[in-house]
């Protein structure tokens, strides 16, 4: 699903496949039109949060609802920066230790507002992107759950 | 109506979606004439806080919300992305 918004170009991906950042960054910068990029990727750790070893990591999500959530997320930043170009990759599906889970790419002449808006991106994909993490260990399998300072800390935005 | 339930709800519902001729008119009373229908529904809405909701696939607040008009309404814990 992608998008222009005042000469902000705005690209999601719900996805099982794995990405490449570097091809990523590198569509963006075609573009020529860049000062700074910001991006972050998550990556699946090898223990989970019962500090034993993580057998995989498995994400549901909202087929039709999850990339138009993510969009919503990037237009709200496109609104309160001066972006270039926004670029989201989160992948569903079985993962494993080591495993690419998201990417968020900012593109904008100025570093500071492709900082800010990547994180303000990344704190809303937390908990308002219809995505569910099971983590499965060895002998049990459990949801992860959601943490209240992740709510809260959409707040500060 | 398409209902939709992901995560443990899914999991305590047994299907991930089902089509419902509903007579409710609002989310509240939906979740109520689903508890009515199967215990099943009692289990899983038993704690109805930790429980979210997108009506034709926008997260509302308010329970009290009209679905009339709605195609599908999906339930579901708070979300874990990222």
């Amino acid at each position: 699903m992608h998008q222009t918004i005042e000469k902000c170009y705005i690209s999601v991906n719900v996805q099982k496949a794995d990405f490449d950042i570097n091809s990523e960054i590198k569509i963006i910068k075609s573009k020529k039109i860049i000062g700074g990029i910001a991006n972050f990727t998550g990556v699946v750790r090898n223990s989970g949060r019962k500090k034993e070893e993580l057998m995989s990591l498995e994400l549901e999500h909202y087929p039709g609802m999850t990339e138009k959530a993510i969009m919503l997320i990037c237009e709200d930043a496109q609104k309160r920066w001066n972006l270039n170009s926004i670029r989201v990759i989160h992948r569903v599906g079985r993962l494993f230790a080591g495993d690419n889970i998201v990417l968020v790419v900012t593109a904008s002449a100025h570093r500071k507002e492709a900082f800010k808006s990547a994180e303000f991106i990344m704190d809303f994909l937390k908990s308002r992107a219809p995505i569910w993490k099971k983590e499965h260990y060895r002998t049990h399998s459990s949801w992860v759950q959601s943490k209240e300072e992740d709510e809260l800390i959409l707040n500060d935005w | 109506m398409k209902i939709l339930y992901f995560s443990w709800l899914r999991e305590k519902i047994g299907v991930p979606f089902e089509e419902v001729e509903v007579r409710s008119e609002t989310v509240s009373d939906l979740i109520k004439e689903l508890i009515n229908h199967d215990h099943k529904y009692q289990l899983a809405f038993e704690d109805i806080k930790s429980i979210r909701v997108a009506v034709d696939q926008k997260i509302i607040q308010d329970l009290n919300v009209s679905i009339k008009n709605a195609r599908e309404v999906a339930f579901f814990p708070p979300m874990t992305g990222g």
